[in-house]
């Protein structure tokens, strides 16, 4: 397994006004490495996501990826350096077709000559070829979340961040969403999963993260992890 | 042969017999007419850039548009430079003014960016009005000549400045369109957070709008201190440019480059049609009710309607 670090994130903290979302957060990951990210609802998972992604410009502490400095670039030029998310809720871009909306990201990363054919090759990888002429309004759910995977997998990205990339979905769409993710983090993609579905990560992960009120309490093996008191006792109810 | 010179040449072809047309007629009236639909062609392919491609919604339209008049007048009284250099001087004027803009306005979102656009407009008028150099509110005079060879008279002369600029700015529009620049716009559009993730560059996309923008409304008010020979503050500023920059593209249907040019030339040839027949008060009256009728039954445009039913 790989020594060298993708992600650094060093003591990240964000506060809004007085309430602290996150607090001292340590995380490194290493080149494909899967990881889940659980937690209790308002435990600091999508803030410390958008942190990294660039959302939150301004926050405690410091990321680096793949040796890169994050702090002060905006999302654009993270997603250039190799950093791709999905949204908790699919964001496509209404007005444009499937194929469109893969395209946008090859026009700005450098491939608005062959966009169109690397576009269709992002769309068979999640199985959308079929529909590369449709608008997103006319997508089932699973559609949506398979569309966000292929503008993120368009950015040929080092690491994604899937975000609650399951929320809503059936337990068929639930395992054809984790295949996908599979596939794509055995190409050499690192994934971050933020998942509710239990058992979407831990089929998945390789590692799992737990945040509780904001703070890291553990980081290890994930049937190592879920058994620690802490973790039951905050994260699945038990005392 | 590419689509690209298609365009141009069947804008060229469509200019010319527009023109030859008009000199067979030979009526000065509608040379007069003519240049008003054009002038607005230009004044709503360029508000489309920005808020048809990008959703940004300029209000501010007199403002950029009174820039570039005042630019000329400007021009005009420091180096004695007629139109050309007058419409070449206001594009730069009134771009740097929209690159200004938004560089200081596009942090906002929605309907504070439209306000900050209105209050620019506010705020250039105050200039103007207390500006004696170009006239402050007695406004400034042009003495533009009778005619200007080879043209039959300085009316056709204008007309066809504006229509070479009616033609530009149909073709920025579509240029826009069709590049990366236009899709990144779109994105922007629609989501302008999932836009900057997947490595849209939206600020610097949105200062380039807000500056095409800028410069082409610059260009739209070039002429019209030469129009109409006088120009004061208050018909410079008038809020029917703000109002119709809007309405035409909204009608036509924003966010193409044809949809533009069919609002200007059916708003246009409306409110010249009501001016000379009925009222010239009557040009906002009908720009509104067609605005509400086309917002409720046709939001999408008349182009929009027509590739519904195609």
């Amino acid at each position: 397994m790989s020594t060298e670090v993708l992600l650094h994130a060093r003591g990240v903290g964000k506060k809004f006004g007085g309430f602290v979302a996150l607090a001292e957060v340590d995380i490194q990951l290493r080149p494909g490495e899967r990881l889940g990210l659980i937690g209790p609802n308002g435990s600091g998972k999508s803030t410390f996501v958008n942190c990294i992604s660039g959302d939150f410009a301004q926050h405690e502490g410091e990321v680096t990826l793949g040796g890169h400095q994050l702090g002060g670039l905006k999302p654009h030029r993270r997603a250039r350096l190799g950093l791709a998310r999905t949204f908790q809720l699919p964001q496509p871009f209404n007005s444009l077709s499937v194929l469109e909306n893969v395209r946008v990201p090859l026009l700005f990363a450098g491939h608005a000559a062959e966009a169109t054919e690397r576009a269709m090759a992002c769309l068979e990888q999640v199985e959308m070829a079929g529909k590369a002429h449709k608008l997103p309004k006319e997508l089932t759910q699973v559609e949506q979340r398979r569309l966000e995977l292929a503008r993120a997998i368009a950015l040929d990205p080092r690491l994604l961040i899937a975000d609650e990339a399951m929320a809503g979905l059936s337990n068929a769409e639930v395992d054809q969403i984790i295949e996908l993710l599979f596939k794509l983090n055995q190409a050499g993609t690192a994934v971050i999963m933020i998942e509710h579905i239990m058992r979407a990560v831990t089929a998945f992960s390789e590692r799992l993260v737990v945040f509780v009120a904001g703070r890291k309490i553990a980081d290890g093996l994930p049937r190592e992890v879920l058994a620690l008191p802490e973790v039951e006792g905050a994260y699945l109810g038990k005392q | 042969m590419n689509t690209h010179l298609r365009f141009w040449l069947g804008a060229a072809a469509l200019g010319l017999l527009l023109v030859a047309a008009l000199r067979l007629l030979g009526n000065d009236y509608a040379y007069f007419a003519g240049y008003f639909v054009l002038q607005y062609v230009v004044l709503a392919s360029a508000w489309n850039i920005l808020g048809g491609y990008a959703g940004y919604v300029n209000f501010g339209a007199a403002g950029f548009m009174a820039a570039g008049a005042y630019s000329a007048i400007v021009l005009r009284q420091a180096l004695g430079l007629d139109l050309i250099p007058g419409i070449i001087f206001a594009a730069l004027v009134a771009g740097l003014l929209g690159l200004g803009t938004g560089y200081l306005t596009l942090r906002l979102k929605g309907v504070y960016f439209s306000i900050a656009t209105l209050c620019l407009s506010v705020v250039l008028q105050t200039l103007v009005v207390n500006w004696d150099y170009v006239g402050g509110s007695r406004g400034a005079y042009i003495i533009r000549p009778r005619e200007i060879a080879p043209f039959v008279s300085y009316g056709e002369y204008l007309f066809i400045v504006m229509l070479v600029l009616a033609i530009g700015a149909a073709g920025i529009g579509r240029t826009v369109e069709m590049s990366r620049l236009g899709r990144g716009l779109q994105a922007i559009r629609d989501n302008e957070r999932a836009a900057e993730a997947v490595g849209v560059p939206t600020l610097r996309l949105k200062l380039i709008a807000t500056t095409l923008c800028g410069a082409l409304m610059g260009v739209a008010g070039a002429p019209l201190p030469y129009y109409s020979g006088y120009l004061n503050p208050e018909a410079a500023f008038s809020l029917a440019y703000a109002v119709n920059a809007i309405a035409m593209p909204l009608i036509g249907g924003a966010g193409t480059w044809a949809g533009p040019v069919i609002g200007a030339v059916l708003l246009a040839s409306l409110q010249q049609a009501a001016t000379v027949t009925i009222s010239s008060a009557l040009n906002l009256w009908i720009v509104g009710w067609m605005l509400v009728i086309f917002v409720a039954l046709f939001p999408k445009g008349i182009l929009g309607w027509f590739r519904r039913k195609a």
